[in-house]
C-alpha cells in the first residue's frame, strides 16, 4: 500500500483555525478550533472538544470469528467496504480478516492517495473556514436581494455558488468512498449522513452540507452516538433543515423535536407521546442560526453551541420553564437542558433498538432478526452508545456471516463498487458522470428531500425502471466516461487531452485479473453471458450487469 | 394484485372479515375504464393571473404592471368565463374551448393549511396528504393510496423518479417520457442479460423493465413514422409531446397517471399577456389539449386535475413578479365532467379578504376537494376514501 498515505493534522488546518478565530474574535472559538476534529485528523476522540465529548471509548475485543468461519474474504470485503477491489483484498490478506475489521473499526479520518488528497485540499470547502464562508454568502445574498428592477445577475451568481459548493461536497464524498482505505468509516459516513438526512434541495443548505458532514458526522461516525447527536443538533444545517431556527418560546415549531424522536433516536411508535414532542420542542426553543456579525455593543451573551459561532441559543427566544420529557423533569436552564436531553435520549432502550436495527438493515439484511437487534441494543446501552462496540457485536454474529452476498445494492453501492473496480489505480478528476448516474438511479448524493433519508431495503430500489437504468449505466461505465478524467473547467477543444481522457477512462475490468477471478465465482448463467461477449467493452458491460454485481 | 393486497386495499384486512363477505361483483369487476391524470405544477404558479378576478378593482390596483385587462376585443385581455372571472389569453385555443364546451372547471381558493410557504415543505405535505399535526409517513403518498383502491391497480408515474405522491405500499411503476432513449443495450445484449436473471429473484423486474422500455420505444417509432397524420405540422416538442405520449400509454392501460411540470416560481419579470408566465401557460395548455386529442374516445372517461403547492402574493413585488403565497386555483378537465363553471367556496376579492393581508385564503381544502373528485371518477365509497385521506370528509363539488 505504498501509494496510500495516512494524513495527520497539517499546518494548513492550523492556519485555517487561526483565520477562523480572527474572524469571530473569540478566544473560545480558538480553543474549540484547536481541538476541532477534522476529517483527516488521526483521532477524532483524542482531538475532539472536551466540552462536547465526554464519552469513553471501548477496546475492540480480539476475536477470530471470521477466520474460524473461513469466510470468503471477497464476500466479506463486499459488505465491509464500498466494494471489494484488489487494493482492499491486499489490505485484508496482509493482516487477516479479523484484524482488518479491528483496524477498520478504529479508523479515524480518511486515508487517501496523495493525488486524491490534493484534489480535496484544493476545494473551497477545504480552504475557507465555514463561518466565514457563510457570512460572505449571506452578504452576497443580501446584495442580490437589494438589486432594484429585473436584473437577476447577482441572484444567479449566488445560486450558482451554492450549487458549486454542494458539488464540491458530493465530489469529496465520492473520492473518499472510492479511494480511501478506511472503508468502514466511509460506509458509516454515508450511513449517518442518511440517518441525519439534510437536503441540498432546501434553502442554502447546498453551502452547509459539506461542513455538516465534516464537523458533525465524520468525527463521530465511528465514535459515540451521543456525541454524534449533539454535533448534528448544534449544526446550522440541521437547524435550518428542520426549522428549529423558527422555534421560539410561545411560537413553537415542533418539526425538529418530532424528527429527533421519530427518526434520529427512538423511532416511531416507540412509546413517546405528542406531549413529549411538544416538551422537547420547548427545550429546543431559541436554538438557531446567526448569520451576521454581531455589533460590538457589549458582549454577546448568546451561548454558542458546538463548534460553530453560527449556531447559538438565543436566551430571548428560549422557554425557561421546566419541561417533562418521558417522565423526566428537565429544569429550565438554557444550554444545560440540551445536555440532559441528549443523555436521556441516548439511555432510552427504544433508541438503542432503533439505531441498532437500522445499522443491521444496512450491514446485514432487510429484515434482521429480533435476537440480533436485541444483542446490539444491549451493547449500545452497556457502552452508552459506543458505535464500534455495537458494530462489533453485529459483525461477530452468525447472522451477519451467513448473510454475505445477499444484500441488494442501493444505487450508491452499485455505482461506487463499480468505480472501485474500474479505476482503483487511476485518480478520477471529475465526478460529474458519477453524480449524474446516481441522479438517474434516484439516489442523488445529499439530495433526499425528506428527513427519513433513503431506504435501506431492496423493495425500494429493485424496480423494473431501476434495473433497465442500471443496465444503461453499466454500458456507459463499460465504455468509460471520458469526462471522469477531464477537469470540470475543460472546454473539450484540446484533441490530445480528449484522446488522453478517453484512454484513461477505459475501465480496468476485462483485463483485470482480480475482476476475472471474481467473475469465475459467478453463477453459470452469468459466466455464459460473459462468454458470449464479442469485445472487452461488451464483457465489461455484461460484468457490470450481472446479478452478482447487484448484490453485496 | 394478490389476495392480501386486495383485502388490504379494500380496508378489510385485519378487520376480521373474510373473502366470503366481499361482494362477488367487486372481485369480478373489470379493470376500470376511467382515467385520471394528475398534474402537479411545481414552483407555485401564479393562480391570480390564470383565473383572473376581473370584477375586482383591487386586483388591478395590486398589480399595476402584470394585471390582465378585463375581457374586451383586445387579444391581450382576459377571456371571459363569467361576471367575476376571466382566463389568461394564452389559453385561448386550448383550455378556453374546453371551458365553453363544459369540459373545464376551476376551483379558486384551493390549497392546504400548510403555512410554511416553502416549496419543499408544502409539496411534501400535499403529496403525503396526511394530517399535519401527527406523525407522518414519508413513504406514503395519496396517489399511491388511491392506486391501492383501484381494482386494476394500473398506476404510472411519468417521472424519472417515483415522487412522494406515488410512493407507498402499492407497486407503482415510473417512466419519464420527456425524452425517450432506446435502451443502451441492443436487443441481443438485452436478451443475454435477461437470461442471466432467469430464475433469479430479480427476473420479473428485469423482464418488466425491458418490456416497458420496448413499449415506449415502439410508441415513439410510430410517432416518428406517421407523424400522427400531421405531415406538415411543426414537430411537437416539450410538454406537448410528453403529454401525447402519456395519453398513448394511459388510453390503453393506465387508470391513474402522474406528471409534474416545473418552472413556475416567477419572482422576477413574470410578464402579463405575454412573457415568461404566459409562455408557460401556453405550453401547458397545448399539452393538455394534445392529451385530450390523443385520448380520443377515452376522453369522455378521462379527468385531468391540475394543482400546485401554493398560490403567489396577490400584489406584485418590486421586480414585476410575485412571491410565495397561499391559496391557489385548481383545474379540472375532462370529457365527462360538468364543467364550464368556477366552483367551490369563493370570496369577493378586496384587501380585507386576503389571507394575512397578502395571499388568497384557502377556502377549499385540497384533500376534501380531491377526495370528492376521486370518489366521482372511480366510484369510491367513504371507507375507501378514508384510506386515501384518513379522517377527511370529502366535498362533492358536483364536477364528476
Amino acid at each position: 500500500m505504498t501509494r496510500t498515505t495516512s494524513i495527520s493534522p497539517s499546518t494548513s488546518s492550523l492556519n485555517v483555525c487561526l483565520k477562523r478565530a480572527a474572524i469571530v474574535m473569540s478566544l473560545t472559538a480558538l480553543a474549540a478550533c484547536s481541538s476541532t476534529p477534522t476529517s483527516d485528523s488521526s483521532s477524532a476522540s483524542n482531538g475532539s472538544n472536551a466540552r462536547t465529548t465526554n464519552s469513553m471509548t471501548y477496546p475492540i475485543a480480539k476475536t477470530y470469528y471470521f477466520e474460524q468461519a473461513k469466510l470468503d474474504p471477497v464476500l466479506l470485503l463486499n459488505r465491509l467496504t464500498w466494494g471489494a477491489n484488489n487494493a482492499s483484498l491486499n489490505q485484508m490478506t496482509s493482516v487477516g480478516m479479523d484484524a482488518y475489521l479491528r483496524q477498520q473499526l478504529q479508523a479515524r479520518g480518511s486515508s487517501l492517495p496523495p493525488a486524491v488528497q490534493e484534489q480535496i485540499a484544493q476545494m473551497t470547502i477545504s480552504q475557507k473556514p465555514f463561518d466565514q464562508m457563510m457570512l460572505e454568502l449571506e452578504a452576497q445574498r443580501k446584495a442580490a436581494a437589494e438589486v432594484k428592477g429585473t436584473d437577476d445577475t447577482l441572484r444567479k451568481a449566488y445560486q450558482q455558488e451554492l450549487t458549486r459548493l454542494a458539488r464540491e461536497a458530493a465530489t469529496r464524498s465520492l473520492l473518499r468512498y472510492t479511494y480511501s482505505s478506511n472503508q468502514l468509516l466511509e460506509q458509516m459516513d454515508w450511513f449517518w449522513m442518511n440517518h441525519f438526512n439534510v437536503s441540498t434541495r432546501k434553502d442554502n443548505l447546498r453551502a452547509m452540507v459539506g461542513d455538516f458532514q465534516e464537523t458533525a458526522i465524520r468525527p463521530y461516525a465511528l465514535g459515540n452516538f451521543k456525541d454524534l447527536l449533539r454535533a448534528t443538533l448544534a449544526h446550522p444545517a440541521m437547524l435550518r433543515y428542520l426549522d428549529n431556527e423558527h422555534n421560539a418560546a410561545n411560537k413553537i415549531n415542533e418539526n425538529y423535536a418530532r424528527e429527533l424522536l421519530e427518526l434520529h433516536t427512538m423511532g416511531v411508535g416507540s412509546g413517546y407521546t405528542q406531549t413529549d414532542v411538544q416538551e422537547l420542542a420547548r427545550v429546543l426553543t431559541g436554538i438557531g442560526i446567526r448569520l451576521r456579525q454581531e455589533k460590538k455593543r457589549g458582549a454577546d451573551t448568546n451561548p454558542v453551541l458546538g463548534q460553530h459561532q453560527l449556531a447559538m441559543l438565543d436566551p430571548k427566544r428560549h422557554d425557561y420553564g421546566d419541561k417533562i420529557i418521558l417522565g423526566t423533569t428537565i429544569k429550565g436552564s438554557g444550554a444545560a437542558e440540551i445536555e440532559q436531553v441528549l443523555e436521556l435520549l441516548m439511555r432510552q432502550p427504544a433508541t438503542a433498538k432503533f439505531v441498532s436495527k437500522k445499522l443491521a438493515m444496512y450491514f446485514v439484511s432487510d429484515k434482521p432478526s429480533d435476537a440480533l437487534v436485541a444483542a446490539m441494543a444491549d451493547r449500545f446501552l452497556q457502552t452508552r452508545g459506543d458505535i464500534p462496540s455495537v458494530l462489533k457485536t453485529m459483525f461477530d454474529s452468525q447472522e451477519f456471516m451467513a448473510s454475505l452476498g445477499q444484500k441488494f445494492k442501493d444505487p450508491m453501492h452499485y455505482v461506487v463498487s463499480s468505480m472501485r473496480l474500474a479505476y482503483e489505480d487511476k485518480t478520477i478528476v471529475n465526478m460529474g458522470p458519477t453524480l449524474n448516474w446516481l441522479n438517474t438511479l434516484g439516489q442523488t448524493l445529499n439530495g433526499h428531500l425528506t428527513p427519513d433519508g433513503y431506504s435501506l431495503n431492496q423493495e425500494a430500489w429493485a424496480s423494473p425502471a431501476q434495473m433497465t437504468s442500471r443496465f444503461d449505466i453499466a454500458k456507459l461505465m463499460a465504455r468509460g466516461a471520458p469526462n471522469l478524467f477531464k477537469p470540470e473547467s475543460d472546454d473539450g477543444k484540446n484533441e490530445s487531452l480528449n484522446a488522453q481522457a478517453r484512454e484513461l477512462a477505459k475501465p480496468a475490468l476485462a483485463q483485470n485479473s482480480f475482476v476475472k477471478d471474481l467473475s469465475k465465482r459467478f453463477a453459470m448463467s452469468s459466466q455464459e453471458a460473459l462468454n458470449q461477449s464479442g469485445s472487452a467493452q461488451e464483457w465489461n458491460a455484461f460484468f457490470l450487469a450481472t446479478p452478482e454485481m447487484m448484490r453485496r | 394484485m394478490n389476495r392480501r393486497e386486495l383485502l388490504k386495499s379494500l380496508g378489510l384486512f385485519g378487520a376480521g372479515l373474510g373473502l366470503s363477505t366481499m361482494s362477488a361483483q367487486l372481485l369480478a369487476a373489470p379493470a376500470t375504464q376511467n382515467r385520471l391524470l394528475f398534474v402537479f405544477l411545481r414552483g407555485g404558479y401564479d393562480a391570480s393571473n390564470l383565473l383572473v378576478p376581473t370584477s375586482s378593482q383591487f386586483y388591478y390596483d395590486a398589480r399595476p404592471t402584470i394585471a390582465l385587462a378585463k375581457p374586451s376585443a383586445d387579444a391581450n385581455s382576459a377571456l371571459e368565463l363569467n361576471a367575476d372571472w376571466g382566463l389568461h389569453p394564452a389559453l385561448r385555443d386550448t383550455i378556453y374551448p374546453m371551458f365553453k364546451a363544459g369540459e373545464a372547471a376551476f376551483i379558486p381558493f384551493a390549497g392546504t393549511d400548510d403555512l410554511s410557504r416553502s416549496h419543499f415543505e408544502t409539496q411534501d405535505s400535499i403529496e403525503m396528504g396526511q394530517d399535519m399535526s401527527g406523525t407522518r409517513n414519508y413513504q406514503s403518498g395519496f396517489l399511491n393510496r388511491l392506486a391501492a383502491q383501484l381494482n386494476s391497480g394500473m398506476a404510472m408515474s411519468f417521472t424519472d423518479q417515483l415522487p412522494i405522491i406515488m410512493r407507498g405500499d402499492t407497486k407503482v411503476a415510473n417512466t419519464a417520457l420527456r425524452t425517450i432513449s432506446k435502451s443502451n443495450m441492443d436487443d441481443k445484449q438485452s436478451k443475454i442479460i435477461a437470461q442471466m436473471y432467469n430464475k433469479t429473484a430479480l427476473e420479473k423486474q428485469v423482464n418488466d423493465g425491458f418490456e416497458v422500455r420496448g413499449e415506449v420505444v415502439r410508441d415513439m417509432q410510430a410517432e416518428m413514422q406517421n407523424n400522427d397524420g400531421n405531415r406538415n405540422a411543426i414537430t411537437t416538442k416539450g410538454f406537448e409531446l410528453e403529454a401525447k405520449r402519456i395519453a398513448k400509454m394511459m388510453r390503453d392501460k393506465y387508470a391513474l397517471g402522474f406528471i409534474d411540470v416545473g418552472g413556475w416560481d416567477t419572482h422576477v419579470n413574470q410578464g402579463a399577456a405575454s412573457g415568461a408566465l404566459a409562455g408557460k401557460f401556453e405550453e401547458l395548455g397545448r399539452g393538455l389539449a394534445a392529451y385530450k386529442n390523443e385520448m380520443g374516445a377515452m376522453w369522455k372517461n378521462t379527468t385531468v386535475v391540475v394543482i400546485s403547492e401554493f398560490g403567489r402574493t396577490f400584489r406584485e413585488n418590486g421586480k414585476r413578479g410575485t412571491d410565495h403565497g397561499h391559496g391557489s386555483v385548481y383545474w379540472v378537465l375532462g370529457g365527462g365532467i360538468k364543467g364550464g363553471r368556477v366552483v367551490g367556496e369563493q370570496v369577493k376579492l378586496e384587501a380585507s379578504s386576503l389571507f394575512q393581508n397578502r395571499d388568497y385564503p384557502v377556502l377549499n381544502e385540497y384533500r376534501a376537494v380531491l377526495g370528492g373528485i376521486f370518489a366521482g371518477v372511480y366510484g369510491l365509497n367513504s371507507q375507501q376514501l378514508n384510506q386515501v385521506f384518513a379522517g377527511v370528509k370529502a366535498r362533492d363539488l358536483g364536477l364528476v
